[in-house]
């Protein structure tokens, strides 16, 4: 994954392993804890984790400045959805307070082939936690869901992504 | 160009990360007749030269052995206190070693944990809000670059005045860091980075600014 790397030679890590092993992650998590919810926790926060970390690359591959805004934010998710998945989900049905957005797309290289058990599973949760890990780590707190999901008979996926407040206390110097 | 040292401060202001890339080592052996005409003093737990600079030994130098037997605190190996060795007339003649004492690592932490406020300081002081804190400082000696990203850790390059083009090296080190030691996921977050790749490339860059510059980064 380093920038050295990529830099000397184009080869990709094929998308396809990258979906056979969250496929074999999540069934092997399902299989560990019988409970649905949990794994969808643990996903969440396998997500959280990763975001935390992916933010700092983000910011170092693009140079973004802060967002003053909601729809730069929600800009920036969408930049991000770009280089980490190749995805292109659209940002739409903005609240009326601005502060409230989904983004939808119908294709996802982690979902592709997935038949869903009827369990309540959410086989993306990975997704909302790394937004909101990645958006905490630059001091905003959101609220993440899905309100459709492809695998569950709707026809497209989902996410609803909500601000609840900036957190003031970790604004590095300078910028409080 | 020479770069000195770099320095990454995490967000909560513990030093996580330091090197010392290029400090030239500064020692001076001489043999001294009696008395002695350097006016040494015990602070901080080191022999140092308070007066009487001479022939290389500038104040501020300190004591490093004594006819060849290294100096700890302010005896030498065998015991002896080195004040006394000094002012006994028949010890002379004496081979004193004095040298420029490097920052120990306990040192860099209490310095990087001293910048931290220093930084929220300087961008207070600024008449317009949101400034953003220290970004260069400029000594006789050096040159002191910062750079803060958004999430609030610290990167810190120590060089020499003329050294151009600095926030671009800042920039690579952000970008080594946001690989070797994030992607690593065995490396917790706000913790001392030690990571050998994170090292290795480091250096690589280093080497490669101060040999051909910034231009082609």
């Amino acid at each position: 994954m380093s920038r050295q790397t990529s830099r000397l030679d184009a080869k990709k890590v094929n998308s396809e392993l990258l979906t056979l092993t969250y496929g074999a992650l999540v069934s092997q998590m399902l299989k560990e804890m019988d409970n649905p919810d949990d794994v969808n926790k643990q996903l969440e926060r396998i997500g959280y984790n990763m975001g935390v970390r992916l933010i700092e690359d983000f910011l170092a591959r693009t140079g973004s400045n802060r967002c003053m805004e909601m729809r730069e934010t929600a800009d920036k998710i969408q930049q991000a959805f770009r280089l980490y998945l190749n995805m292109q989900p659209t940002v739409t049905s903005w609240s009326s307070s601005g502060d409230e957005f989904s983004l939808v797309w119908d294709q996802c290289p982690l979902s592709e082939w997935v038949e869903m058990p009827n369990n309540g599973l959410k086989y993306c949760a990975l997704i909302p936690g790394a937004i909101r890990g990645a958006l905490q780590m630059v001091q905003l707190d959101v609220q993440c869901w899905f309100i459709q999901d492809q695998l569950k008979g709707d026809a497209v996926t989902e996410l609803r992504v909500k601000y609840i407040k900036r957190l003031e206390d970790a604004v590095p110097a300078g910028e409080d | 160009m020479v770069i000195y040292s770099v320095y990454v401060v995490s967000k909560s202001g513990g030093l996580i990360y330091n090197y010392d890339h290029n400090i030239p080592r500064i020692e001076t052996e001489k043999t001294f007749g009696f008395p002695l005409d350097i006016k040494l003093q015990y602070e901080n737990k080191k022999v140092v030269v308070v007066f009487g600079q001479r022939d290389g030994i500038t104040v501020g130098h300190v004591l490093l052995s004594v006819n060849g037997s290294p100096v700890t605190g302010r005896n030498t190996e065998d015991g002896k206190d080195v004040f006394e060795v000094i002012e006994a007339k028949e010890n002379y003649p004496l081979s004193l070693k004095f040298g420029r004492m490097r920052a120990t690592t306990n040192e860099k932490i209490v310095l990087a944990s001293m910048f931290y406020p220093l930084f929220a300081l300087a961008s207070q002081l600024s008449p317009v809000p949101k400034s953003s804190g220290i970004e260069t400082l400029t000594a006789d000696t050096f040159k002191l670059s910062c750079f803060q990203t958004l999430t609030g850790v610290k990167f810190i390059l120590v060089t020499d005045q003329n050294m151009q083009g600095t926030e671009v090296v800042l920039k690579r080190i952000y970008e080594l860091y946001s690989d070797y030691a994030l992607k690593n996921p065995f490396y917790s977050l706000e913790m001392p980075i030690r990571c050998e790749l994170f090292d290795t490339s480091l250096h690589t860059l280093l080497e490669l600014v101060e040999k051909s510059g910034t231009a082609n980064l």
